[in-house]
């Protein structure tokens, strides 16, 4: 190391500190509905963490003797055919589409990011292998696609997010190999090759942190999107199964009686409409928030 | 030679989250008839807002909130953004040309669809006597074979011909005045000399006038006949050429000059000029350039910001406090 | 530090270097054409001097400095650096040499990741070559670095938006100097930056050729030649990817041979009205040919207003007039 010389032509002037943070929640806050969702989501975070406390049922517990209940104070949003608390069942339903949704949207994100940033970093063979394989994957719409693995896997919950990571993975893969590319075109990747940094030291602290904040909006609304298409294989049949709750196993037991007693079906599909609803709101707005084109203006 | 345009007083301020920036800030100046005239400043000195102020090109959340732009006897500031006297100025009278060509040709436009539009627009020329000038234009910029390639789109020429076509297309309409905001910035040098004479010998030919705007203090002093030399929102000097590089007077036009490497004088230490320029939301009342003034005295402390004042030479003016002129180690490299 | 395996005094010799970008087309990347960009350059440089690399976009000088500072492979030709071959060490090998040559970029925007704050760029090659050896150590060799380039040590943890382009620039060249290297290679420093800055920053970095322990050597990449002439000991002038002319700067600006770099030296203004008015201009006609199919014989005999048949046949090699003052050219 040189001896400390202290240039004297020191510069003087110091700008103000500008918060890009400050901006962000600037933006964010300005849409009362990007609040809303927030709280939804708050909510279901907190009725999913809490359910064993919250539900004042066993979510799972028969009681044929008071099949089909009306609303009461007992039941708060009655009984269905086997007489198990609805509202209980939606607490838990909630625990069920969360994790679902979480597990199957960072496991996916982390895999296709990881995957989009090597083909995208390296190129060559390894990138043609690997954008070929995930183009193949995107050729089945993602609901076909999880069905299919869901029939071949068998249903459950841990099935079910084997067969929706796989399906989401390909969009993660692109997205990521594309900022990669582009964030690749910098100087400052050009300079930490320049001072000898390793691949997987450039590509960990300086393309990952620049390429970041799509793929965060991504999977943000990529949960409702998880969510959406549980409760369809739910639905369908070859989704959760019990002991687990599902809202769309709820919403096709109540689906027979939709005429004379439509709360089964309209209680847990309210609850989906929400999540869904928030979280592509919640990603929307992240989206807005975030976008470097509105960087220091506003 | 007449007065063509007269600025006065322009104030063009923008409106942005850390408070307003006053980016023209009471600019006056003229041009007369064939006259070339430099506008000289660093990025942010509010050069090229005050000839997009002329051009009434200001969007939100900029505002032209004060002034006037006598052009032809007419106040410019008095007609409607995009009413049809701006309109028929635009392009028509005052033309401009901008640093980067690709950004103001049109890529999905062939060059005749581009420059025929003006001639139709401005001179209700035909179809075809618009294609006719158009290829007459593009002859007289130095296009080669200029009936084939004035059905190419813009991509298909590189930067300097692009830069070509700008000023066939600025002169298209034969305007009284023609700016040309860094026009061979992003060139090269050599290119950058060939469109410079260019630009000369069209408004010579045309008997237009030109506006140089640049940050290149070289490039007027080969061009231009008058020069402004701005800092931070507001003139700071103004003259002759010849007057302001023989006999600068005003600290920053001296830390200009002090400041480029020339190419015929031995390699000497430069003397920069400390500091930054000024936040722009965040004006002193005094002088602008008092933080980095090497010739500070307490007047200029104490004071607000001084008025332009006439100094020895024809309409050589400075606004500063201090005639360099009476302090000793003022040190101009020649 | 520095290899004592090296005993002759040039630091750095590049023999007839060649860079090669291949044009592919379809899916099987076929080779269709190659784009020469750097076709057979060959300089030397001692210790402590400073050569300018000058030329119009497109001349290969940015190719010639990343490929000596291995950012490519080299087609052909030789780098040799403080003795050793290095134009085709696998990426493995290179990193003690990575710690002996430093890099400064052209684009103080995008040079620098936002992400990182400036002490965090600044002292990214010392973590990189595993440098220092506990984390004050670190803290005190970063603050020294933002000493040196005359920027606020409290300002490390700010991120690059918050700094203006000089700044910028400073923490740049900071990166570059804090594994103490021996050559650094500027590409286009002060060509993004204002005029008033520019000063600063050129003066920057001659005070800190000699204020190390260890003598620094530059190549200066430019295309502003009263840039490049004021702050290089000898100035390269490139065409097409070949040295055309080197020689010192006063020697190129009283004596140019090549009637490029005349036409290049008279293109440049000089900001006092009475000597431009006599200064003759050498207008050059039509632009630079694509790198992709040069002309044959002299890259620039297209342009050159003294070509004679020949010029269009025979290559011109770089010779000796006198002196040093190198120049490839048949009428000379």
């Amino acid at each position: 190391m040189p001896e400390t010389v202290v240039n004297t032509e020191t510069v003087a002037e110091v700008q103000p500190r500008r918060s890009e943070w400050k901006r962000f929640r600037r933006v964010f806050f300005q849409r009362k509905v990007a609040i809303f969702a927030l709280i939804i989501i708050c909510i279901m975070i907190f009725t999913a963490v809490f359910a064993p406390w919250l539900a004042p049922y066993d979510p799972n517990e028969q009681n044929l003797s008071n099949s089909m209940a009306p609303p009461s104070r007992e039941h708060l949003l009655g009984t269905d055919r086997l007489g198990i608390d609805t509202f209980s069942r939606l607490i838990w339903g909630a625990r069920t589409a969360l994790i679902v949704g979480f597990a199957t949207a960072f496991i996916s994100a982390a895999i296709g990011t990881a995957l989009g940033m090597i083909a995208g970093y390296f190129g060559g063979v390894i990138s043609t292998v690997i954008m070929r394989f995930m183009d193949a994957l995107m050729g089945f719409p993602m609901i076909v696609l999880a069905l299919l693995l869901a029939g071949v896997l068998g249903s459950g919950m841990q099935n079910i997010i084997i067969a929706l990571t796989v399906a989401s993975v390909p969009g993660y893969v692109r997205l990521m190999y594309g900022m990669t590319l582009s964030v690749k075109e910098n100087d400052y990747i050009l300079a930490q090759r320049s001072i000898g940094s390793s691949s997987a030291r450039t590509i960990w602290k300086h393309i990952f942190p620049n390429a970041l904040q799509p793929m965060i909006v991504m999977l943000t609304s990529a949960l409702g999107g998880i969510i959406m298409a549980e409760s369809g294989l739910s639905f369908l049949g070859v989704g959760i199964t019990a002991p687990d709750v599902a809202w769309g196993s709820m919403v096709a037991d109540g689906f027979k009686y939709l005429q004379t007693y439509p709360i089964l079906s309209f209680a847990p599909g309210v609850c989906i409409m929400l999540v869904v609803f928030s979280f592509n709101i919640l990603g929307d707005s992240l989206r807005d928030a975030l976008d470097p084109r509105l960087r220091g203006t506003l | 030679m007449g007065r063509l345009l007269e600025v006065k007083d322009l104030k063009t301020y923008f409106k942005t989250d850390d408070g307003i920036v006053k980016a023209v800030d009471g600019v006056s100046f003229y041009i007369d008839e064939q006259e070339i005239v430099g506008v000289v400043g660093e990025s942010g000195c509010g050069k090229t807002v005050t000839q997009l102020s002329v051009m009434q090109l200001i969007n939100r959340p900029g505002r032209i909130v004060g002034g006037e732009i006598i052009f032809e006897g007419k106040n410019l500031l008095e007609y409607e953004q995009h009413g049809p006297e701006m309109r028929s100025i635009r392009g028509g009278k005052i033309a401009m040309i901008f640093q980067e060509p690709m950004t103001s040709l049109n890529p999905v436009l062939t060059l005749n669809q581009q420059i025929s539009e003006s001639l139709m627009l401005h001179l209700k020329m035909s179809k075809e006597e618009a294609r006719k000038r158009a290829i007459e234009l593009l002859g007289l910029v130095g296009i080669p074979s200029p009936e084939e390639r004035i059905d190419d789109y813009p991509h298909q020429f590189s930067g300097g011909m692009r830069q070509r076509v700008m000023i066939a297309m600025g002169m298209a309409c034969n305007p009284k005045i023609l700016i040309a905001d860094e026009p061979t910035t992003a060139l090269d040098v050599t290119t950058q000399a060939q469109l410079l004479e260019l630009m000369k010998s069209m408004v010579e030919q045309f008997k237009s006038s030109l506006v140089i705007v640049t940050h290149n203090l070289g490039v007027v002093a080969r061009y231009a006949q008058r020069i402004y030399i701005m800092y931070a929102g507001k003139v700071v000097e103004e003259g002759k050429c010849k007057d302001i590089f023989k006999n600068p007077r005003h600290p920053y036009t001296v830390g200009l000059l002090n400041s480029v490497p020339r190419l015929d004088v031995e390699g000497e230490r430069l003397i920069p000029i400390e500091g930054l320029p000024p936040n722009l939301t965040q004006m002193p009342p005094t002088c602008a350039f008092l933080p980095r003034c090497p010739y500070a005295t307490e007047q200029c402390r104490t004071q607000p910001m001084p008025e332009l004042r006439p100094v020895e030479g024809e309409g050589h003016k400075i606004r500063c406090y201090v005639d360099i002129a009476e302090v000793d180690n003022v040190t101009v490299k020649k | 530090m520095s290899q004592s395996k090296n005993n002759n005094e040039y630091l750095l010799e590049v023999k007839d270097l060649k860079m090669y970008f291949p044009v592919t087309r379809g899916l099987l990347r076929r080779k269709v054409a190659d784009v020469k960009a750097v076709d057979g350059v060959s300089f030397s440089l001692k210790k402590g001097e400073t050569l300018g690399l000058v030329g119009e976009s497109g001349c290969g000088k940015t190719t010639v400095g990343r490929t000596i500072n291995r950012l490519y492979k080299p087609t052909a030709g030789e780098i040799i650096f403080q003795g050793e071959d290095i134009a085709q060490l696998p990426e493995k090998e290179l990193k003690p040499v990575r710690r002996e040559m430093a890099m400064i970029f052209q684009d103080p925007y995008s040079s620098l990741d936002p992400r990182q704050s400036a002490g965090n760029i600044v002292g990214e090659p010392l973590i990189v070559h595993n440098i220092t050896k506990n984390k004050d150590d670190y803290y005190e060799r970063v603050e020294r670095l933002f000493q040196m380039v005359g920027l606020d040590p409290a300002l490390m943890n700010r991120y690059p938006h918050e700094f203006s382009g000089g700044q910028r620039q400073r923490i740049g060249i900071a990166r570059a100097l804090a594994c103490n290297p021996s050559l650094i290679i500027c590409d286009e420093p002060v060509s993004a930056l204002d005029v008033s800055i520019q000063a600063q920053i050129i003066n920057l970095l001659m005070d800190l050729k000699s204020e190390g322990d260890k003598l620094l050597t530059y190549i200066f990449i430019a295309h502003d030649l009263s840039v490049v002439k004021h702050i290089s000991d000898r100035v390269a002038v490139m065409y097409l990817g070949r040295v055309v002319e080197i020689t010192t700067p006063g020697e190129l600006y009283n004596n140019p041979l090549h009637p490029y770099t005349q036409a290049l030296l008279s293109a440049v203004p000089v900001p006092d009205p009475e000597i431009e008015e006599k200064r003759e201009r050498i207008i050059l006609e039509g632009e630079v040919p694509s790198p992709l199919f040069p002309p044959s014989g002299c890259t620039f005999h297209p342009r050159c207003p003294m070509a004679t048949p020949e010029c269009s046949k025979t290559i011109p090699e770089l010779r000796d007039c006198g002196n040093g003052h190198m120049v490839a050219c048949l009428r000379v």
